[in-house]
């Protein structure tokens, strides 16, 4: 898997895969869980650069990581996000909770 | 629907279909994604109804995957039809079925919010597929049915 994950000052960006379903998912959580226990990193930033497609695991992904962080005063952003990840996002309401940018 | 199919077959006469059995592992979805695009290209798909497909796809095969299986081991068949501008894909297990399908549909409902499920699986399926049917059989399985037409014109709300 080609997601990568850097923490940049009190940021953990992490580089999406090129497809995001039930398979990607799990591990993706768990690496970001991991750098956000071990890193002074509060907010998380999901890199769609890579990504032509995300079905509902990649929702459950970035609510988790929403939960994680929010209690801290964290924030989680979206960046480059194609059509279909844009769609999935809106229809999942995502962005009551979450900042899309470009 | 079987009416307007068998009139349809009857004047075109060609359907063409195929079945492709897989086990039921999350390793196998993006390969179940890339054989309904790829069954899918001679009609010339958009590649937003490509994604759709896809994501439709995926949604169902992950159910099959998590809830119909448990213990782990099982197979899930997948039916892909396609005719004039049409598309019929069905996603069929023989797992445990689902007690009750209504409220399985329901938005963000999930027996498994600690694997981090949305309960999104359905109301995508739903929303990125023209039909959607789906019948199980309690301690038999589940059959997942769904339809695209392609070249329509949606109307998508962008932000």
């Amino acid at each position: 898997m080609a997601q990568d994950f850097a923490i940049i000052e009190n940021y953990l960006m992490i580089k999406m895969p090129e497809e995001v379903g039930h398979y990607e998912a799990a591990d993706i959580s768990r690496t970001a869980d991991h750098f956000l226990m071990n890193s002074k990193a509060k907010n998380v930033v999901f890199d769609f650069e890579d990504t032509v497609l995300m079905d509902s695991s990649g929702i459950g992904v970035i609510i988790g990581r929403y939960r994680k962080v929010d209690c801290f005063g964290g924030k989680v952003f979206l960046i480059h996000c194609n059509k279909q990840i844009k769609r999935v996002i809106h229809m999942a309401g995502l962005l009551r909770y979450v900042e899309m940018m470009n | 629907m079987d009416t307007i199919t068998q009139i349809t077959d009857a004047m075109t006469g060609c359907k063409d279909r195929t079945e492709v059995i897989f086990q039921a592992r999350s390793v196998n979805e993006a390969f179940a994604r890339i054989v309904v695009s790829a069954f899918a290209a001679p009609l010339n798909p958009t590649m937003e109804e490509i994604a759709d497909v896809k994501t439709a796809v995926s949604e169902a095969v992950t159910n099959a995957i998590i809830h119909a299986y448990p213990e782990g081991d099982g197979i899930i068949h997948m039916r892909l039809t396609r005719w004039e501008n049409t598309m019929e894909v069905v996603i069929e297990d023989e797992g445990i079925g689902i007690p009750d399908v209504e409220r399985a549909m329901e938005p963000l409902y999930t027996t498994r919010p600690e694997m981090e499920r949305s309960g999104m699986g359905f109301s995508f399926m739903e929303a990125f597929m023209d039909e959607l049917s789906v019948n199980s059989i309690f301690g038999r399985g589940t059959s997942v049915v769904m339809t695209k037409y392609f070249g329509r014109i949606h109307t998508y709300d962008e932000e």
